[in-house]
Formats: structure tokens, sequence, C-alpha cells
């Protein structure tokens, strides 16, 4: 399992971020997400407190993997961008690096071209940075681990009082 | 594949509920949504179609404490039972970490249940998992009808390796956390191995 298992720090996360940020800014957007393709939500950007955001996250992996399937159909390896336009919210979905899926809201004060020439760029930028959160993973795997795992100590107990 | 988070301190882990058609497994879902504190869950998304019946999948992501300071959160899903939505099914099985499988008690759901078991074993090795190094535990559901199957005929049927199971009532909530707390254990103790 555990070579599957995504493992973020806070150096890499400051770094997602930040990028972030700066595509929320760029973009005109409203708000922004990051997602893994299993509908774990990685970070966000912008005016998150009206929207549940776990559940948007989960909906938005299953949009992406509904449409990957539809791809693969049509010999397709994957569409990477999908786009509802809305009466005053628009998405625009794209996944960046075949790993991790960008979620941009934005209305009326910004525009699909703007939006799709930032998130271009952005998703460069972030390409690399998973790229190395990959490298760092597989390096760990091979020389074990420098930090202390909490997880080698869970007890029975700890799980038992997820239960009460 | 949980995915965990050393900068907000939180671990996610992705549980699926499998079964044939009608075995009760967004029932689970909504008992576990019903029994929970506002603050333990999200909001239950049920993707169905005008019959109630799962089109796409159930999802509740459940906050349910800590572990050594990290927020442990689950992430239920169910997948569509009935036969047609197998392309569906497939997608949800992506990153999974634990698999509970819901059985149907009635005598005449055993090929169902059968046939479903198979599918899974199917879906996950096309995902590159094998059902038998994975968290998973069986739930023989619906135990409080007439005309159920012996618990040991059905176990002989669907359960080879003797993984955990439990009898269920999902509709009263027999068996439905004690599942899911099975299950939940299996998963934790797989990380404490990875890590």
């Amino acid at each position: 399992m555990s070579e599957f298992d995504l493992v973020m720090y806070e150096e890499e996360f400051k770094r997602i971020d930040e990028e972030l940020q700066k595509l929320h800014q760029q973009a005109n957007a409203k708000v922004l997400f990051l997602v893994d393709k299993n509908g774990q939500l990685i970070a966000s950007a912008g005016d998150t407190h009206n929207i549940d955001t776990t559940a948007l996250a989960s909906l938005t992996a299953g949009n992406i993997a509904a449409t990957g399937g539809i791809a693969r159909l049509l010999g397709e390896r994957e569409f990477t961008i999908l786009f509802h336009e809305g009466e005053k919210d628009n998405i625009h979905i794209s996944l960046i690096g075949q790993r991790v899926i960008l979620v941009v809201i934005f209305d009326q004060r910004s525009s699909l071209g703007l939006v799709r020439l930032r998130v271009k760029k952005a998703s460069e930028s972030l390409t690399k940075i998973f790229d190395e959160i990959s490298r760092k993973a597989e390096k760990e795997k091979v020389e074990g681990r420098l930090d202390e795992s909490p997880f080698a100590e869970i007890s029975d107990e700890d799980i038992d009082n997820l239960f009460r | 594949m949980s995915f965990i988070n050393y900068s907000s301190r939180e671990i996610n882990c992705k549980i699926v509920y499998y079964g044939p058609g009608l075995c009760g497994k967004t029932t689970n879902l909504q008992y576990i949504y019903k029994k929970t504190t506002p603050e333990q869950k999200g909001k239950l998304i049920s993707l169905a179609t005008e019959t109630e019946r799962t089109l796409f999948f159930d999802f509740l992501p459940l906050a349910l404490g800590d572990i050594k300071g990290f927020r442990v959160r689950f992430h239920l899903y169910t997948v569509p039972g009935q036969v047609f939505y197998a392309a569906s099914r497939k997608l949800i099985l992506k990153g999974v970490d634990g698999v509970v499988f819901v059985a149907d008690s009635q005598i005449e759901r055993m090929e169902a249940n059968m046939e479903s078991i198979e599918d899974l074993k199917i879906n996950l090795a096309e995902q590159g998992y094998e059902l038998e190094k994975l968290p998973f535990t069986i739930q023989h559901n619906k135990r409080d009808l007439p005309n159920v199957a012996p618990l040991d005929e059905m176990n002989a049927l669907l359960n080879p390796n003797s993984v955990p199971w439990f009898e269920g009532v999902a509709m009263t909530g027999q068996g439905v956390f004690e599942t899911l707390k099975n299950v939940a254990k299996q998963v934790l103790f797989e990380l404490k191995k990875s890590y």
C-alpha cells in the first residue's frame, strides 16, 4: 500500500500554497482547489468559507474519473480539461501531471481565456513540485524516513478511542 | 492510497463499501451518518437515480478523532451495485485503503453475492491491488429476514480466507459500526506497518 501513499510535508505544502495564491491573483479567480485523483483535498486558495470543500473534492475527482473512463472508451488517454459554465460562476478543472486536479472557480471578473493561460503556467510549476514529492517519497523508501513516524506506535487503544 | 499531510496534521483514508445491488451499502452509510455527531461528519453525498438507486457513488467523510496528534479522517464510499454500472464501480476503487463487502444474506441472492465478489477482485486487479493484501471486512447483512442462508455456508462461499466478518441488519444499525471499526482498525494497522 505504501508505494501509493501521498505524503505532504510543510516545505512542499508551503510551495504549493504560494503557487496557488499566485494563480488566484493572476487569474482573478474566486476560489482555487488542488485535489488528488482519489478525491482528497490537498490545498485551496481564496474564500472557501461558504463551500463544502470535502464534498467538492470528492465530486471533482469522481467527475475526472468518469471523464477519464469516457476518454479511454474513445481511445484517448485522458481529457485534461473540463469546463462548466454557470449563470454566475464557472468552473475550470484540469489535470496536472496525471496526478492531481486543479479546480478554478471564477465569475465575470475573469475570463476563460485568462484562466486557461494562467492555469497552464501554474501547471508547470506544480508539476515540478509534485515530481519532487515523488522523488522524496522514493528516496525515503530506500533510505528510511528521517522523522519519527507518528504511526509507528498506534495501539489498539488509540483506535478504540476513535469509536467511543 | 492514504494521504498523510504533515502540514495540517491529517491522515485521510478511503474505505469502499462493495456488494451486489440492494444489499444495503447505502443503508450502512446512512446509518453511520445518522449516528455520528455534526462535528464528526461532513455532508452525505448520494449520486442516485430518481428511484434512489445509487448511480455513481455515495460519499461520507468522517473525522472521528485524533491519533498521536493527527486528525484521522475516513472517506467512506459506496459503489453502484447494479451489474450494468460496472464501469463506474471500477472508478470508485481508485486509491482504496480498505474494503467492506456487504453480502445479502437472502438465499436467492447468493449467486449475486458471489458474482459481486468476483467482480471486486477483477476490478481491484485492474488497479494493481490484490484483495488478499488489502484490509477487508465482510458484513453478512439482512440477518433479520426469514429466508437467510446459514452463516457458515455464506462464509464458505464468500470468505475462503476467513477475514473478519459480522452479522448485520443495516436498517436498524446492527453490526454497522462493528464493521466500520474493524476495517478502520485494519487500515490504520496497515499504515503502522508501512511507516
